[in-house]
């Protein structure tokens, strides 16, 4: 079984190496983890490329995803249809920008992606309240929410246009202390 | 280095314009080859033409190219950061945006790959492909036009671009060549050999890119698949064309890759483990965090210092155990070999009664715990261990090691404090974005999490509505000074209650015909106080309207001066004490030494000899003295643990009792239990803080008289922790605000430090002066208890170790050294003053900076807008008269009356000419407002090119 699937993943394996930052080992973990997510889905043998997607149930069942406030919109981002069904492309590119080896660049583009909830490209105020909400709960009083939300407006938005354009939000997550400490959980995964 | 960054754009702009020409991706290789060779002849007869005075100057044709091509490199850049902006996050619609938007991505193209922002590189293949047949508007015109012109003109600027390719030497190469042709002007020959070698050069150079290309490509934000398809194509051309080139270590690059890869993994995970190790070796780290991210992080600074306070104690614990009990309990005599570790007779019947030995008489007085117990024996022991000496030492050590830990964390937390002020800068956005942790991977944390990230916005927003409060300054300043009044007022008159209530008891003392009332008045007067006065304090301070968080450093002050008449009474009753029974253990001592020599003087006339042997008594019945510094142990003990005993049952009933009954009882009364009176309670910062110091004084005042109170402390803080957590968690309800503690505990460490000195005076002071008693404890026998010291050094050490202390003793030395450390008090002080000082400077330019550029961001933006209305207005406006030159031609030769379809491009040679010295500034430090004025000012944009590309420019990337 083992060998088997080794053999068939191997060319692709090679390539995946070169688009991830993961070994091949990792890659096959990762892709035994997909597997085991609907193995009655996931054929084993993957070197025709077959055309499979797991359905975002499946994907934001995951311990990683589970608690997360942001799994829907993290599985939408990585996803290819934007629905959070993942090819094991997709997830493989989940997991390599989430992984520790990620350039914070990339991280940096990535988590943008994520809070722009209607993927218009700039984070507007809908999007921030959205975020907001998604921490908290649901915690804090409208007045409150609208208060934070301008104060990072304020903070954030280096042009004035209302709104953080990736720019700005690169300009600002790079400094962020928690986002520098390689140990801190922010955007990361382990595997 | 902004120099070379225009170097590198630069050439962006050449390739892309190449590209333009060039319809195809990879196949249009050979002609590009010509284009470039076409670009030295061009380059060559512009510069033939030009005639200018210093034109044969190679390398000031250099400057002048550079300077020529920054305008258009500028536009290039900037339209490239557009790009990003506004399209980069999307590749997919990429191919459908503008073509205006395709060619600022295109000229990106050819930009040192390594760069991980280059993320369009790809794009502008696509881009470049479709360009020529949809025609973008910008480029197309370009291209249109230069093609049209007549050879020199247009192409001398392409031919210059060209001729500065991305690779150094390769440029050098070229410039050798256009140098050389404008000599000769334009040779057959020539051209063909800078073809080949040309051709050459760019393959290598293209396997190079696409090597970067793979090597990058995980850093490119694509989907999966396009990254996959790109990396087949490149490998596959560096495949095809590296053999041609003669090298190939791709495979062995890729391998060492992976390997750096792995261990680059594995260090990173190594890290992390290592923090998480480091985490887990801090106690209670996680309980403190559960209690933070409900009750915030005031709270939360309570157990911190209440950690921190068991790490010293331990610590304290530790040199008191190892050093003196220990050493004791294990060399010592054994109890009832002495008079003074003997219970005496009269209190053997109760002395192991429970009540007395909850007072601690009976066998807790004459026990190792207390300092009557210990002998005088100068060592004990085999290991010959100095005791006495010992004793002295960790007693005075005690206070040494707490000073010196309380002020080197004072220290450190300034310097974390330090950092505390200019944080702000991007508090919620950070609080946003970066405080979800990724690795949570179980519920319960993640509750924690969202409370915890609740409470942090909510001491946010606590303090961001304290920032934007504005107010009736005078009013408010107005209360202030009355509550202030106010509290001064009841803290004087509390103080003279205190004075006058122990005056009175010192009258009463002398009296037997007491009630019990007028027994206990001071101890009652002092409860009373503690109970009444914190709340009035607060509600007083509620005029005063202050953030919480400064209004819990004024609350702790002004309870700490309350609770000062609580100490000072106690001291000045315990002085009392103890002069009673010094007096009474010298009457005891000369009875007893009367007796002693009695006994002798009968022994030796009776036995006739002078050997003096201790009379056959049994040691319980030996007389003996007060012994007044157990009775001042005693006395710490006692009130130690009678403090420990309210502190729980406060906290059992105050808050547990009233949070069972608020919570079960509101199912049958009459009003909301919960939200309208009792409600639950709210965890006392102040109260608890201030429970804590003052208990730590006591123990600092008490350990040199019962050692055994150390263990009793550690006991404590210990239990305390579990039992303040749990409390804290299931019967009390966070603050109205949560607030965030300063992030320097160092409000808590002044106090302490306060008290530290406090306790550490009576200690010393009973040290230096008061003789100790005859007949316990181990200084016994000497005239004042530091004799230990003098002893130790007469005897033990050698002699001109005497000597040296005597001198150091001398006061002709300690005064020159204490005006010393005066004086270096004095300097630091003036250097940290001016430290701060050019710190604070330095923080109101870097906030006036943060500003500008924010400003200048929204300016550029708004011209923005006025120079893309410009733009689509360009095509008709190309054919318009230039705008004023702002400087002479450096092109005398350039004809204002050309064809029409040449006069863009000449116009845009005009422009990017003359603009040639604002940039020759340097990128940077071009202030965005006088644009206006500018070649590519409103006023009439020079050509299709540059009036858009300086609207566009915004400070070029850092």
């Amino acid at each position: 079984f083992f060998i088997i699937s080794c053999h068939c993943t191997d060319n692709v394996a090679m390539s995946l190496q070169d688009c991830t930052y993961f070994t091949r080992k990792e890659i096959l973990r990762l892709f035994y983890r997909y597997r085991d997510l609907a193995p009655q889905l996931v054929p084993l043998d993957y070197t025709n490329h077959p055309d499979v997607k797991l359905p975002y149930e499946l994907i934001g069942s995951m311990p990683e995803l589970k608690d997360n406030p942001f799994r829907q919109r993290i599985a939408e981002v990585f996803s290819d249809d934007g629905e959070g069904n993942m090819t094991l492309d997709d997830f493989l590119d989940m997991f390599s920008v989430l992984s520790e080896m990620a350039p914070r660049d990339l991280k940096a583009y990535y988590a943008f992606k994520i809070y722009d909830f209607n993927n218009d490209d700039f984070i507007c105020k809908s999007d921030l309240e959205k975020t907001l909400n998604k921490l908290t709960r649901n915690e804090l009083t409208e007045d409150e929410v609208r208060m934070v939300c301008e104060k990072v407006i304020d903070e954030a938005d280096l042009d004035n246009d209302g709104r953080l354009s990736l720019e700005d939000f690169q300009h600002m997550i790079v400094r962020a202390p928690e986002f520098l400490r390689y140990s801190s959980g922010n955007l990361l995964f382990t595997i | 280095m902004p120099r070379k960054k225009d170097i590198a754009v630069m050439d962006e702009v050449g390739i892309e314009v190449d590209g333009d020409m060039s319809d195809s991706d990879d196949g249009a290789t050979p002609r590009r080859g010509n284009r470039r060779g076409g670009g030295g002849r061009g380059g060559a007869k512009g510069r033939g033409r030009g005639k200018k005075p210093a034109s044969d100057d190679e390398d000031g044709e250099d400057e002048e190219d550079e300077e020529d091509e920054a305008p258009r490199g500028r536009r290039g850049g900037n339209r490239k950061r557009a790009t990003k902006k506004r399209g980069g996050s999307d590749e997919d619609e990429e191919e459908d945006e503008a073509p205006k938007r395709k060619r600022g991505a295109a000229k990106k193209k050819k930009g040192k790959g390594q760069d991980s922002d280059e993320e369009e590189e790809e794009d502008s293949d696509a881009g470049r492909g479709r360009k020529g047949k949809k025609g973008g508007r910008k480029g197309k015109k370009d291209d249109e036009e230069e093609d049209d012109e007549d050879d020199g003109k247009g192409k001398k600027g392409k031919g210059k671009d060209k001729g500065k390719d991305k690779d150094e030497d390769d440029k050098k190469k070229k410039k050798k060549k256009d140098g050389s042709s404008s000599d000769s002007n334009s040779n057959d020959d020539d051209e063909e050999e800078s073809m080949s070698e040309g051709e050459i050069a760019r393959l290598r150079e293209e396997v190079e890119e696409k090597k970067t290309l793979i090597a990058n490509i995980r850093n490119k934000p694509w989907r999966m698949k396009r990254r996959l398809t790109h990396l087949k194509e490149a490998q596959a051309f560096v495949d095809k064309f590296e053999g041609a080139l003669g090298k190939g270590k791709g495979k062995w690059a890729r391998k060492w890759y992976a390997y750096k890869v792995m261990m680059t993994k594995k260090w990173i995970k190594f890290q992390r483990d290592f923090e998480n190790f480091r985490t887990a070796c801090i106690p209670w780290e996680r309980k403190i965090k559960e209690v933070e991210s409900h009750f915030g992080s005031s709270v939360a600074s309570y157990f911190i210092f209440l950690r921190w306070m068991y790490g010293m104690n331990l610590v304290l614990f530790g040199f008191t155990f190892g050093l003196v009990v220990i050493p004791e309990v294990l060399m010592g005599l054994p109890y009832g070999s002495i008079p003074r570790k003997t219970v005496p007779r009269a209190e053997q019947e109760t002395a192991q009664d429970y009540s007395v030995l909850m007072d601690f008489n009976g066998y807790c007085k004459y026990s190792v715990l207390f300092y009557g117990y210990y002998n005088d024996q100068r060592t004990i022991g085999l290991l010959k261990f100095r005791l006495p000496l010992a004793y002295l030492m960790v007693g005075i050590g005690t206070f040494g090691y707490s000073l010196m830990v309380v002020i080197r964390t004072m220290a450190k937390n300034a310097d974390v404090g330090g950092g505390d002020g200019e944080e702000g800068e991007f508090t919620f956005a950070w609080k946003m974005f970066t405080s979800w942790d990724y690795l949570i991977g179980n519920a319960e944390t993640a509750d924690n999490k969202y409370a915890s990230i609740t409470t942090s916005f909510k001491e946010s927003i606590v303090d961001e509505q304290e920032n934007q409060k504005d107010e009736n300054i005078h009013l408010r300043r107005f209360l202030r000074v009355l509550a202030n009044f106010m509290i001064i007022c009841s803290l004087g008159g509390s103080g003279y209650l205190i004075y006058f209530v122990v005056k009175r008891s010192q009258e009463f003392a002398t009296r037997d015909d007491l009630s019990w009332y007028e027994k206990n008045e001071v101890e009652i007067i002092m409860s009373l106080l503690g109970l009444v006065c914190p709340p009035l304090f607060e509600t007083i301070a509620e005029l005063e309207d202050y953030h919480p968080r400064i209004a819990l450093k004024w609350q702790l002050g002004r309870i700490f001066a309350l609770f000062l008449g609580n100490l000072y009474t106690f001291l000045f009753a315990l002085f009392d004490e103890v002069n009673t029974k010094l007096e009474e253990e010298q009457a005891i001592k000369n009875a007893s030494i009367w007796a002693m020599k009695e006994y002798y003087a009968n022994f030796s006339r009776l036995m006739n000899d002078s050997e003096a042997t201790p009379p056959p008594m049994d040691p319980s019945d030996v007389i003996r003295g007060p012994c007044w510094e157990t009775a001042v142990g005693i006395e710490f003990v006692k009130l130690t643990v009678s403090d420990i005993q309210v502190t729980y049952l406060t906290i059992l009933i105050g808050d547990f009792a009233r949070a069972v009954i608020v919570r079960f009882l509101n199912y049958c009364w009459c009003w909301d239990l919960e939200a309208v009176y009792p409600s639950y309670g709210e965890f006392d910062i102040s109260g608890n803080v201030l429970g804590l110091v003052f208990n730590q004084g006591m123990i600092w005042m008490g350990a040199f008289y019962a050692p055994g109170l150390v263990l009793i402390n550690v006991l404590r803080l210990l239990s305390s922790m579990y039992y303040q957590c749990w409390a804290v968690m299931c019967t009390n309800v966070p603050h109205e605000r949560v607030f965030k503690a300063s992030k320097s505990n160092n409000f808590y460490m002044g106090l302490l430090l306060l008290i530290l000195f406090l306790s550490l005076l009576p200690v010393v002071y009973t040290i230096m002066t008061l003789p100790p008693s005859f007949d316990c404890g181990p200084f016994s026998g000497k005239a004042k208890m530091f004799d230990v010291i003098m002893e130790t050094i007469d005897l033990d050490l050698p002699a001109f170790m005497g000597t040296l202390f005597s001198y150091a003793a001398n006061p002709g030395l300690i005064i020159p050294a204490v005006l010393l450390m005066v004086l270096a008090i004095y300097y630091l002080n003036s250097v940290s003053e001016a430290y701060k000082n050019s710190n604070n400077e330095l923080k109101k330019k870097m906030q006036m900076a943060r500003d500008e550029e924010k400003n200048r961001r929204n300016n550029t933006d708004s011209t923005n807008q006025v120079m893309k209305d410009l733009e689509d207005l360009l095509p008709n406006r190309s054919l318009a008269p230039p705008p004023e030159e702002p400087e002479p031609e450096p092109e005398p030769e350039v004809k204002p009356t050309k064809t029409k379809p040449g006069k863009g491009v000449k116009l845009e040679m005009d422009v990017t000419l003359a603009s040639a010295n604002p940039n020759a500034r340097g990128p940077g430090g071009r202030p965005p407002g006088p644009r206006g004025p500018g070649p590519g000012g409103p006023g009439g944009p020079g050509g299709p090119g540059a009036g858009p590309g300086r609207g566009r420019g915004r400070p070029p990337p850092r």
